[in-house]
């Protein structure tokens, strides 16, 4: 069911709410995957986001998510130059993605020697999911927080992390599992209806098979 | 929220209540937010249409294409029109001005969308400024757009990709048209037969943005839908009655755009995108973001 403030909202920087706002959040849960600002970002655009991208912002405000401003921040229409003063580095590319949406970003960032590869496709009305993370298939809609997490595809990994997230009381709405091969490396993504305490995500980062977790905010 | 305007208005009847206060009440009950935050909400977005119209009456804003800009200013301080001096005027300066700073990047409410934000702010505050209505009021009334929004989206489309212009600039105007009638003070029978009166004057509208952009016709089709929701409050309160209900002139709307050709849906492949000038513009301004 629509919300009062869906039809009369949301407040943003204009011209699209596909090709802006919605660009504007890939970016921001770009920057959450990566951690915080990266140093250096390549952005390639495919689509509508390459044919049309530099008139309705795209790349602005693609850039903009980055240095974590949300789709009302002002500040996103000189996004460019503030990168520069950011210390964020940013090379544009167009490309040709198979099987993705019209408006699609592939963005690759790196800090502190680690690099992660997003894709993410803008889906109308501002609404966006992230289908790839380091190749492998996901479905990211920033619209609840988040846990994201690098594991060993060992037995009981799965188990082990929603009875942390039970212990704290935390429900999980939907969950999502994808891995490179069997016993490779496994990437879980967890949308959250509560936001879990911190002592709970440092619990889930000391278990056996987890290499990294990283919670991410909701993107509203 | 509701499935039909002949629902909402036999609701809002019974509890003698206005539109707005109706579709203040059923946000309140889908539980989510309470009432004051809602109010805020809306008054949030009230505050942003006034600064989104203030800055661009002053004339300095410009499309990031270059293709618009400034023309709301032009249009407020011209004195050769026959209507200059009317709230018409002020209703049509306002949307080209909110729209203008779409185009420039700035900050708007989508109401309902980014690419028609100019209706609502362009007749409602022109007339808010006539009757110097409070800010209570007009945040109701903003209620009663969205109440109408609401309906449309349920019933037929808000995207100009799925149902053309008349989805978007289309439902602006009817939105703005019921929030109009409300602001005045007519009834709420009065505030549906807008809805009708002024969507029947966008049936058909196509989505032709040149070269894909939210600026050529965008910024000028805001102001004609604002002289359409202006026609449609003007009758309703008048007592004027179209025969059909406006639910089923919703639902016209969304046969329209089921059947509507792809090249009229946002696509820049026909209409006005498609003419030999559409198309130079187009060539010159469009390509790849810098450095790619």
């Amino acid at each position: 069911m629509v919300s009062l403030l869906d039809i009369i909202g949301p407040v943003m920087v204009g011209p699209s709410s596909s090709h802006t706002a919605g660009a504007c959040r890939i970016g921001l849960l770009t920057r959450a995957l990566c951690g915080d600002l990266p140093e250096r970002a390549l952005i390639e655009l495919h689509g509508s986001f390459a044919k049309t991208g530099a008139g309705h912002g795209t790349d602005r405000a693609l850039v903009g998510g980055l240095l974590g401003f949300a789709p009302d921040d002002p500040r996103l229409r000189d996004a460019l130059n503030l990168a520069e003063q950011a210390g964020l580095q940013v090379t544009f590319a167009t490309t040709k993605l198979r099987d993705v949406h019209p408006n699609t970003a592939r963005l690759t960032v790196e800090r502190a020697g680690q690099k992660v590869v997003v894709v993410g496709s803008s889906l109308g009305g501002g609404r966006i999911a992230v289908c790839e993370i380091d190749g492998l298939p996901v479905d990211l809609s920033g619209e609840y927080p988040t846990l994201v997490i690098v594991a060993v595809d060992q037995p009981g990994t799965l188990a082990a992390i929603t009875a942390e997230l039970a212990a704290d009381g935390v429900n999980v709405a939907t969950v999502r599992v994808s891995r490179s091969r069997p016993g490779g490396v496994a990437l879980h993504l967890y949308e959250l209806d509560d936001l879990p305490v911190p002592e709970v995500v440092a619990l889930l980062a000391r278990l056996p098979a987890v290499r990294t977790v990283r919670l991410l905010a909701q993107v509203s | 929220m509701l499935d039909s305007l002949a629902q909402a208005l036999s609701e809002a009847e019974q509890n003698q209540i206005s539109l707005g206060e109706l579709a203040l009440r059923k946000e309140v009950e889908r539980g989510t937010r309470p009432r004051a935050a809602i109010v805020a909400g809306l008054q949030r977005a009230l505050d942003v249409m006034r600064e989104a119209r203030a800055r661009g009456l002053k004339g300095d804003v410009r499309s990031v294409s270059g293709l618009v800009g400034g023309d709301a200013h032009k249009l407020a301080r011209s004195v050769r029109g026959p209507l200059q001096g009317t709230v018409f005027v002020d209703a049509l300066a306002g949307a080209l001005a909110v729209q203008e700073v779409n185009a420039a990047m700035g900050v708007i409410v989508a109401a309902p969308t980014a690419g028609a934000a100019g209706v609502l702010p362009g007749v409602l505050l022109a007339l808010a400024d006539r009757a110097q209505a409070p800010d209570d009021a007009l945040v109701r009334a903003l209620a009663a757009a969205g109440l109408v929004g609401a309906v449309i989206a349920q019933r037929a489309s808000l995207s100009g990709a799925e149902g053309g212009c008349q989805a978007e600039t289309g439902a602006a105007a009817a939105m703005a048209a019921a929030a109009g009638v409300e602001l005045l003070g007519g009834t709420s029978a009065a505030a549906v037969d807008a809805v009708g009166l002024a969507m029947q004057g966008t049936l058909g509208l196509v989505c032709d943005p040149v070269g894909g952009l939210v600026e050529v016709p965008c910024v000028f089709r805001n102001a004609t839908a604002a002289s359409i929701a202006l026609a449609g409050i003007e009758m309703a309160l008048a007592g004027v009655r179209i025969p059909i209900p406006a639910d089923e002139i919703i639902d016209a709307m969304a046969e329209i755009g089921r059947t509507m050709d792809a090249r009229y849906r946002e696509t820049a492949g026909g209409g006005l995108a498609a003419t030999p000038t559409g198309r130079r513009l187009a060539r010159g301004r469009l390509g790849p973001v810098r450095g790619a």
